[in-house]
């Protein structure tokens, strides 16, 4: 067994937190640079080229790229030959959510209760935390800091077997469409297909931690996500919903079994400001 | 094209605005988002004094990063306005002129925008690093204790926002998808 601090947990999650919300990850950066050539909209080109002015900005004095600074989602793979000790693995991952949303000066955006009084925590804790035991002797830890506005406009969908493929599509293009300008885009649209309704939702989630660009290895899903990203860009929405073509820089999808009764979709989208860092220790 | 306009907002100003220009904006806007419309709101029902005034004014839709050592404020780009319709039309009436967010309005905040002669502009979401950088004074006039909430009173210079929905309460929102969409 290896042994492992959890405050290294700690510390590297507040360089994380600090690292994701001001630097914005290559792969979008490269799509949005793509974008301006290919945006038909002039108003269109201009709003992609602030936004990659924004990112410089961001880099430069280390700020956020957006002031919305998330919720912490953190994934994180446990290798099982690793033995934690110096405390507690909750107590660490968010110990690390605090210290870095102070002293990155980043905005605390989570409320103790979603219904009653919505008391502000003060430093962005909790995080959420998605556990998987794996083998090795290692811990990866991913963040993605992810905004509200795009969370909000994210849907589920308990579809037919028999809906299929057409199914699947009308559904994904209905929440893209009906989010119009309100998630920021151009967004990236994570779909999770199949499990259980928790299972369906976090596949979208994961979904979102592609590489823009990069296919599901299934080549048939591949071609959908192609097809998908084609079709959205149909909508006429563009870039911040000005009216372009622009509307997404990728489509990315994430399966899982299903039970024989069940389809269920989720659609998690992503504002451009795509935010995801990984640490392995 | 580019427009320039100062704060506050004219009747001129307003009439010149046209839905999809880009304009620049200098002089002196006020934040609110959620908690902060609440209780503006409150205090209109009850007869009383805002603690700003508000006529003739812009609200910028927006929580702000804390600013870091040596800088004014963090990263302020705007916050999805829809979530404010509800206390829109009783700003509006009010006196208030102009506001600064993103994303869809409701159809009962267009018919107002209208009627009280104002405009809806959208500064672009996800991009606070840039938009602080025409902000060049921040100061809190109202519920310090609402955090990223509370009511900031902002100088900004060449603040670059576009007009979704000018006083005709024609709507880019719809008029743009419309002229790009191709299904």
């Amino acid at each position: 067994m290896r042994e492992l601090n959890v405050e290294r947990i700690t510390s590297v999650i507040e360089k994380l937190c600090i690292e994701a919300n001001c630097i914005l990850p290559p792969d979008v950066k490269k799509a949005l640079e793509n974008s301006v050539r290919e945006e038909v909209s002039p108003l269109g080109r201009d709003i992609l080229k602030d936004i990659l002015k924004n990112a410089e900005v961001a880099e430069e004095n280390m700020i956020p790229i957006c002031q919305d600074t998330g919720f912490a989602v953190i994934f994180l793979e446990l290798g099982q030959d690793v033995k934690l000790v110096g405390g507690n693995l909750n107590d660490a991952i968010n110990e690390g959510i605090r210290r870095g949303y102070a002293g990155g000066y980043l905005r605390k955006s989570i409320v103790d209760d979603s219904f009653l009084i919505r008391k502000n925590t003060g430093d962005n804790t909790p995080a959420v935390v998605h556990t998987r035991i794996v083998p090795g002797d290692r811990i990866k830890i991913i963040l993605a800091p992810k905004g509200g506005g795009s969370e909000n406009m994210s849907a589920l969908r308990m579809l037919k077997p028999a809906d299929g493929v057409t199914g699947i599509k009308n559904f994904v293009l209905e929440v893209v469409d009906k989010a119009g300008p309100n998630p920021c885009p151009p967004v990236i649209v994570g779909v999770g297909i199949g499990g259980t309704i928790e299972i369906t939702t976090l596949k979208a989630k994961e979904a979102l931690l592609r590489p823009v660009g990069q296919h599901n290895s299934n080549p048939e899903i591949a071609q959908i996500e192609k097809e998908l990203l084609e079709e959205i860009n149909n909508l006429g929405i563009g870039p911040q919903g000005f009216g372009g073509k622009t509307t997404a820089l990728a489509v990315n999808i994430e399966t899982f079994p299903a039970h024989i009764a069940s389809l269920p979709v989720a659609v998690n989208i992503q504002c451009h400001a795509a935010r995801h860092v990984e640490a392995v220790i | 094209m580019t427009k320039n306009i100062t704060t506050p907002l004219t009747r001129e100003t307003i009439n010149s605005l046209k839905c999809g220009d880009r304009v620049l904006i200098d002089g002196i806007i006020y934040t609110a988002r959620d908690a902060a419309h609440k209780r503006l709101v409150e205090i209109l029902d009850l007869g009383k004094g805002l603690p700003f005034d508000l006529n003739d004014q812009i609200i910028y839709y927006v929580g702000p990063c804390p600013a870091k050592p040596g800088r004014i404020i963090g990263s302020a780009g705007p916050t999805t306005s829809g979530r404010m319709d509800p206390y829109t039309p009783k700003l509006l009436k009010a006196g208030l002129k102009g506001m600064i967010g993103k994303g869809f309005r409701s159809q009962t905040v267009i018919d107002a925008i209208v009627k009280y002669g104002a405009v809806y502009f959208a500064a672009i979401g996800g991009a606070g690093a840039l938009l602080a950088e025409s902000i060049k004074e921040a100061e809190i006039v109202a519920f310090p204790e609402l955090g990223p909430e509370a009511v900031y009173r902002l100088k900004v210079e060449k603040f670059p926002v576009t007009v979704v929905i000018d006083k005709e309460g024609n709507d880019l929102y719809r008029i743009g998808k419309e002229q790009y969409r191709k299904i």
